[in-house]
């Protein structure tokens, strides 16, 4: 197992490295040093002799990929790409484009997601496998096929929909809750509310349906008449069986969203004024701020890697039959 | 029975669980929706937002009005503007009176003002006493006299998030060293100060000062390989020619030739006291890594202190227990003011205990919580427009019913800053300098209609310019004086902009009848521009509406706003538009945006005549009225230099916009002054009167929950039944013994 | 007069000619046309294919642009040189009719008051009247007035619409007939919905006249805020949908079917290589991915401002960049499948034998690989087009979405949003993008479901 989860941790270099090329490149590709340097410096009166101080102090001074004026091994070493993703690596994200240090951002930045993002992603679970469990009750009843077509009406809904009516209804008209904000400790559950809600809504669509179709291919197998058969109640079969056995094929889908759970959701979060790491990306983008989009791909594949893992983890737990090697 | 007891104690549960927010919410006056901490709203707390994170609070750098009206509360350069007295005028802040200045020859002898023989002035400063600066752990001392937080450790950091949460904090007298500390900061490139440049051409010896500590910084890092954020190069034992302290409270400074702007210049934060200390002390790595820095928690001896720094979500400035050396002022009401705007007058400042900034990036909750009275003000978009200002029928604005029974009131102001529409005039066909591309320019400033745009855009909070230079600025005329008579006509007591035929004919004479080109094919014109928003399409259609009327393409060429200002910069642009914001009330801050020597052309991308205009009568002119002082002689340069503009239409004028600002009735002493930035101590708050209103307007509508609830439960029974059944028939399948 | 061929337009007709190229072989094949009416048994499917093929053809009909010459009779006046489609032409009362500011669906005012200075210099707040709408009534605030014609004209687009069903009746029974008379005997193939068919398309052709028929007297959806019609708006942005739906998959189709089946069929190193391809652009965020690459695309059109020669070919390229830079980031699902897919079918007895015979890899792929894959490929196509569709307004929102002049309900929205702030709301346009937008995922949605249902093995 440890030996796996090292070869694992091992590959997951080379794509690293993969990945950060793409975003050198792409960045790169947008902005000249020059470029970010006055947008930071400010529009007014920019001289030649601020930008390269600017520079200077950033290392954007040093060529992209091949240094021509290095010697031997520097040709490559020297460079921004090889010297940045060194420090990625390490995990050390440096400064951003305004001078904040980035790991005390995110770390800051990351609770607020986690804040939406985790109750969304339990209370979206619990009320998807539970309504999928009443339909496949229910299963080709006139509730089932009422539900199927809402569950398809609220999956052709856009998102944007959802967000901006709830806020309005909900935050406008009606007054329950604040329109957007965010507050860390205890009162932080009024500015959760709605987004959480939100996010349950938009996904029970899509979710409810994958769940009913995995218990409906369950429901037809042996092992589910013969329990039958026992005498068990239909709720009993349900959840005695159904459940623990779809729970391998939910988990390949859900556990390797688990990591990229700390990353936020972009638009919720830009929408409702939470401090996340989705709308600190936003911003980032949109300010073409390098050096945190940068850290925030570096992130996200590394936490995409970590959940491809678990899931590989999680699945030889529950079926005894994988074994990792 | 069971299924009757089971739907009771259902509904139990669920009115139960429908009276937990009400419950819970009953200790913040019932009300469900505050978006604080209840505390908050029961002290001298004024609300307001930021749009975006500030990114610099450090002076030295800062150059951005959102910036500044953060560390303007905290830091006092020597001077600031009057609050209410128009025109606007300079004040003392932490002088005992204005800077006394005194002209120079080149030997440093005294001469008269007029003197042609004037080489340098000089200007001598002298502080109030017994100012002192903020609480900070930066001043804290062990008993031995050595400072308390010298050596910081990431241990000792713990639990600490910003400088008020160490246990010890102290403070120290302002200095005339403070003062000069700043300047001398300015001069250290690593430090990015955006003026050094400009100030190095006035300030005697600063250029030399600046080039050799610079170096001698860089070396000092290159030695200890360490970086900047966590070395502190000490300069207090390093001084600039012509800055000289003379004893603690007073300091001199030697500006070179006539630059009677040099006061303007003063009251900017960049000019404010920087205690050494403050400096050393954020030089430690474990702060850094924490954030805290001299750029995120100022050290000033401003009203307020900031407390609370997430630029992520909120910002908390807090009243400073030690200013004591200001009053609210006692005259200088302006014409139309409201009166009781003295009924505070000689009162110690400030009268807020503290001041909320959160984090509000979209406009539509912006304006909606201001609705509910979560913002004490707010700027009115214009999408919230109509719902706020009515037109009267003099034309002049006033709020709405709907506004008017909520108490809101309004202040409006027509602010220093132009956004303009400039053409290049080193571009083959738009620009030049005969009648022909004159006139092609003249015809399309008059068909680009900007009481349209500021109509639709604007809802009329805007002024047509007449001129680069706003109202409010010497040098503008309003009335029949000051209409630019190559795009309007004076008709009926206001000015008429000239019908698109007159432009027509314009251009047939520009050789482009019915806006064709010699060989028949349609001029095409091309427009750039940075605007990729979502009001932006509307905008750019507009534009193409405007040059389709004279039969001219406009092709458009959107990018994003780095690579439009490159273009401009390298004169890569045929038409554009951007805008400029006063640094100061000086129509030389307008004229020189088409001032030659600062063409982009001609300063390789760095001036910021990005028009390109170069006109040598117009450049002569400029250069003499730079050191006029406002009179006769100096409004007459600047009626032939405007005459001059008009002719060659190097812009198409643009507007002026006007800010429109709502506030709470229990919001006090509120006045706009666009030039003033630490307006913020002279305002205050009635605690009750809000309090009152947020009760009543934010009350809960609870029913649709209660029907929700109840819906819940009448869905419960029927599936429950359907159970039942279920249950039943599949046993009874089972018991046929299908399977 | 004369054609323009957009590059998307080429690529859509491409496509299209594709399209009726697969019918075709379908026809010829006994299997495949058994899938197909299978699917079509469903009268939901049958509904839902209705619906898509309006929202294509529309989509079609704005995807040739024709350029008028200064004097030709067909072009609209004062518009020479203007690059159109056949569907501006036949909204061209809505292009021409712009008003000047928002005014609400049906209405004879502007929606908010106005400064208006009157003849002798004095300024008055009004509503302003419209200069296009309802100015066929005396009286159009008269609301029982304005009722009578809207149902009076409507009762006339509704014969229209039933007219025009007739002739698709008539012209499509001319062939069912002729297939009745033809057809073999012995097989009593199922019935296919067709009254559900004619029902929905009634129903889409009823409301589309109605509301283009009115539309000559009214802003039936409104205008936004520089008086455009919302309803030229909305159809206006189907174009963007279909394209954005339909051809980022088949961009990516090829990239996708190469390197999955190399992967599967080759192993080995090529393995090794096209899946350390896939998951590295599968480990960066998406969002994060695409923006970048419209960043770099942007700055890219930003440079070479010589190459496109006027304002919609731009518009156009970005659009086309747009769907690359999706399908860039979406076939790495795609591939992953066809891969374990074709993994399996080589481990199959028949193509290990055929393989032993010396039968030549690319003959092996294209006879017995490619076939088997189809299904699969069908139903990501399907599968994909409804969350492409709804991806592009969450992008434009982000603000890398389409470009600004282009239209589309992504630009909708996002420009609309900031108008739920104002008192009393301006909801039109928001409500008519999401509503356009929503029928056409909502069919998309629909008809993937019952594609997926039938063309999976598993389901049989």
């Amino acid at each position: 197992m440890l030996a796996y989860i090292i070869k694992r941790l091992l590959f997951a270099i080379p794509i690293l490295l993969g990945v950060n090329f793409i975003t050198f490149a792409l960045f790169f590709g947008v902005n000249t040093p020059d470029n970010m340097a006055r947008a930071q410096l400010g529009a007014k009166q920019t001289t030649p002799e601020m930008i390269a101080a600017w520079k200077a102090d950033r290392g954007y001074d040093k060529p992209l990929f091949y240094n021509q004026n290095a010697q031997g091994m520097n040709h490559v070493v020297d460079t921004l790409f090889v010297q940045e993703s060194a420090k990625l690596f390490q995990f050390d994200f440096g400064r951003s484009d305004s001078g904040r240090q980035i790991s005390a951002d995110i770390q800051e930045r990351m609770w607020p997601s986690l804040a939406i993002a985790l109750p969304t992603f339990v209370i979206g679970l619990f009320t998807n496998i539970a309504v999928a469990l009443l339909l496949v009750l229910f299963r080709a009843s006139l509730l089932d096929r009422a539900a199927m077509v809402a569950a398809v009406i609220l999956m052709s809904i856009s998102g944007l929909f959802y967000i901006i009516a709830a806020q309005v209804l909900f935050g406008k008209m009606l007054h329950w809750v604040p329109i957007s904000g965010y507050e860390s400790g205890w009162s932080m559950w009024k500015f959760i509310i709605l987004p959480v809600f939100i996010g349950v809504l938009a996904g029970v669509g899509s979710g409810v349906r994958w769940y009913r179709s995995i218990f409906l291919e369950e429901i037809h197998k042996d092992y589910v008449r013969s329990a039958r058969a026992k005498g068990l109640s239909e709720i009993q079969v349900l959840f005695k069986h159904l459940l623990k056995n779809g729970m391998l094929p939910i988990l390949t889908g859900v556990v390797v969203v688990i990591p990229t759970l700390f990353m936020g959701s972009l638009i919720m979060e830009s929408f409702f004024g939470i401090p996340g790491l989705g709308s600190y990306t936003i911003d980032a983008i949109q300010s073409q701020d390098f050096s945190i989009v940068k850290a925030m791909v570096f992130l996200g594949s590394v936490l995409y890697i970590v959940g491809l893992i678990l899931t590989d983890i999680a699945y030889s737990w529950f079926d005894p039959r994988v074994r990792l090697r | 029975m069971a299924r009757m007891s089971l739907r009771s104690y259902l509904i139990a549960f669920c009115v139960l669980l429908s009276l937990i927010p009400v419950t819970a919410s009953a200790g913040f006056f019932g009300i469900w929706n505050i978006p604080y901490d209840s505390s908050e709203m029961e002290s001298k707390t004024l609300f307001s937002s930021f749009s975006s994170p500030p990114k610099h609070l450090d002076p030295v750098i800062s150059y951005n009005s959102n910036e500044w009206s953060i560390i303007s509360q905290i830091y006092e350069p020597p001077l600031q503007y009057h609050y209410l007295k128009r025109p606007y005028t300079l004040e003392p802040l932490t002088l005992q009176k204005m800077p006394e200045v005194r002209y120079l020859n080149a030997d440093l002898q005294e001469v008269g003002a007029e003197d042609p023989q004037v080489a340098y002035s000089e200007y001598n400063f002298e502080l109030k006493h017994a100012i002192r600066f903020q609480p900070h752990p930066a001043f804290a001392l062990l008993k031995n006299g050595h400072f308390r937080y010298l050596d910081l450790t990431a241990e000792q950091l713990h639990g600490i998030d910003s400088p008020s949460d160490f246990t010890y904090q102290s403070t120290r007298e302002l200095i005339a060293d403070d003062y000069i500390y700043a300047i001398k900061r300015m001069a250290l490139r690593q430090n990015h100060s955006p003026i050094l440049d400009a100030m190095k051409q006035y300030i005697v010896g600063l250029d030399e000062f600046s080039e050799k500590m610079t170096a001698a910084y860089s070396q000092l890092l290159k030695q200890n390989s360490s970086s900047k954020d966590t070395t502190f190069f000490d300069l207090r034992d390093k001084s600039i020619k012509g800055i000289q302290a003379i004893d603690k409270y007073r300091y001199k400074i030697l500006v070179k030739g006539v630059y009677p702007q040099f006061l303007y210049w003063l009251s900017m934060n960049f000019f404010a006291p920087i205690p050494w200390e403050a400096v050393r002390f954020y030089k430690q790595r474990p702060l850094l890594e924490k954030n805290l820095t001299l750029d995120t928690y100022p050290v000033g001896t401003g009203a307020f202190y900031l407390a609370e720094n997430n630029p992520n979500r909120r910002m908390r400035l807090l009243r400073n227990s030690n200013f004591s050396h200001e009053t609210y002022p006692n005259d200088g009401l302006a014409e139309n003011a409201d009166p009781a705007l003295l009924s505070d007058a000689g009162k110690p400042l400030p009268f807020l205990d503290e001041v909320v900034y959160s984090l509000e990036k979209e406009s539509v909750p912006l304006w909606n919580k201001f609705l509910q009275g979560y913002y004490d003000a707010s700027g009115v978009g214009s999408d919230s427009f109509d719902q706020a200002v009515s037109v009267s029928s003099s034309g002049s604005m006033s709020l709405t019913t709907a506004m008017k029974e909520k108490g809101i009131q309004f202040l409006n102001e027509v602010e220093p800053t132009i956004f303009y529409f400039g053409f290049n005039m080193a571009d083959p066909v738009v620009g030049g300098y005969d009648e022909k591309h004159r006139k092609l320019r003249q015809a399309v400033s008059i068909a680009i209609n900007f009481e349209e745009y500021i109509s639709i855009f604007l809802n009329g909070r805007g002024l047509a310019a007449q001129s680069p230079i706003p109202p409010g600025i010497f040098g503008h005329q309003n009335g029949e004086a000051g209409v630019n008579p190559y795009v309007y006509e004076w008709q009926q007591g206001r000015p008429q902009r000239k019908s698109i035929d007159e432009a027509k004919r314009l251009l047939a004479e520009a050789g482009y009848p019915d806006g064709k080109d010699s060989d028949g094919s349609s001029l095409k014109l091309y427009y750039d521009t940075a605007a990729t928003g979502p009001d932006s399409k509307a905008l750019l259609n507009w534009y193409r509406k405007q040059f389709a009327k004279l039969g001219i393409e406009l092709v458009i060429r959107a990018t994003d706003y780095n690579r439009f200002q490159d273009k401009v910069r390298g004169a890569k642009v045929q038409m554009f538009s951007w805008g400029w914001n006063a640094d100061y009330p000086d129509p030389e801050n307008f004229l020189f945006l088409l001032y030659g020597g600062n063409a982009a052309i001609n300063t390789n991308g760095s001036g910021i005549n990005s028009s390109n205009y170069d006109n040598p009568e117009f450049d002569r002119l400029f250069l003499r009225m730079k050191t006029l002082q406002n009179g006769p002689e100096r409004l007459e340069i600047i009626e032939q230099m405007l005459e001059m503009l008009r002719k060659d239409a190097p812009w198409a004028w643009g507007f002026s916009p006007k800010s429109l600002a709502l506030y709470h009735a229990w919001l006090q002493n509120m006045w706009a002054n666009p030039l003033a930035n630490n307006t913020l101590k002279y305002k205050n708050v009635d605690v009750q009167q809000r309090l009152n209103a947020l009760q009543q307007w934010n009350q809960p509508v609870v029913w649709p929950l209660i029907l929700a609830v109840i819906l819940l439960i009448l869905l419960v029974v029927p599936v429950r039944h359907a159970y039942k059944r279920r249950q039943n028939q599949t046993l009874s399948v089972n018991d046929k013994g299908v399977n | 007069m004369s054609l323009v061929f957009l590059w998307t337009d080429l690529l859509i007709w491409i496509l299209f000619g594709a399209v009726v190229f697969g019918l075709h072989s379908i026809k010829k094949s006994k299997q495949a046309r058994k899938q197909w009416r299978e699917i079509f048994e469903s009268p939901i499917a049958m509904a839902s294919a209705v619906i898509l093929s309006v929202y294509v053809l529309i989509g079609l009909t704005d995807s040739i642009h024709l350029k008028f010459n200064q004097e030709n009779r067909w072009a609209p006046a004062g518009y020479e040189n203007q690059v159109l489609s056949p569907l501006d032409l036949s909204l061209w009362h809505l292009v021409k009719n712009q008003e000047r500011t928002y005014s609400a669906p049906f209405a004879s005012h502007e929606y908010s008051r106005s400064i208006l200075y009157d003849e002798n210099g004095q300024v008055q707040q009004v509503y302003r009247p419209l200069k296009f709408a309802a100015v066929h009534l005396e009286n159009p605030d008269n609301r029982q007035v304005l009722w009578q014609d809207l149902i009076k004209k409507s009762g006339i687009a509704l014969l229209a619409a039933f007219l025009l069903t007739l002739v698709v009746f008539v012209f499509h029974g001319y062939f069912r007939v002729r297939a009745y008379v033809k057809r073999d005997i012995r097989v009593k193939p199922k019935r296919l919905p067709w009254n559900w068919g004619y029902l929905t398309l009634f129903l889409l052709l009823a409301v589309m006249s109605i509301l283009y028929y009115l539309s000559h007297f009214y802003h039936v959806l409104g205008t936004d805020k520089v008086g455009e019609d919302v309803f030229y708006q909305a159809m206006k942005s189907i174009r963007t949908g279909v394209v954005i739906g339909t051809l980022t998959t088949l961009v990516m189709l090829p990239l996708a079917l190469f390197l999955g089946i190399s992967a599967g069929y080759f192993k080995g190193w090529i393995d090794d290589v096209i899946q350390y391809l896939y998951t590295t652009l599968n480990s960066i965020p998406g969002v994060l991915l695409i923006a970048a690459a419209v960043l770099v695309m942007q700055s890219w059109i930003a440079q070479h401002p010589a190459d496109f020669g006027s304002s919609e070919q731009r518009a156009d390229l970005r659009l086309l960049f747009l769907v690359f830079i999706l399908g860039m980031t979406s076939w790495t699902g795609l591939c992953r499948l066809l891969r374990a897919e074709t993994l399996k079918i080589s481990q199959l007895e028949y193509i290990q034998s055929a393989k032993a015979f010396g039968m030549g890899g690319m003959h092996l792929i294209y006879k017995h690989i490619l076939p088997n894959l189809l299904h699969l490929v069908l139903i990501a196509v399907v599968l994909d087009f409804s969350g492409l569709v709804l991806a592009e307004a969450v992008l434009s929102y982000v603000g890398v979405g389409v470009d600004p002049t282009t239209y589309s309900w992504g630009n909708m929205i996002n420009q609309a949003r900031l108008e739920m702030a104002r008192e009393p709301m301006v909801w039109w346009s928001l409500l008519s993008a999401f509503i356009f937008m929503f029928i056409l995922v909502l069919a998309a949605n629909l008809f993937a479901d019952r594609v997926q249902w039938v063309l999976n093995p598993r389901n049989s």
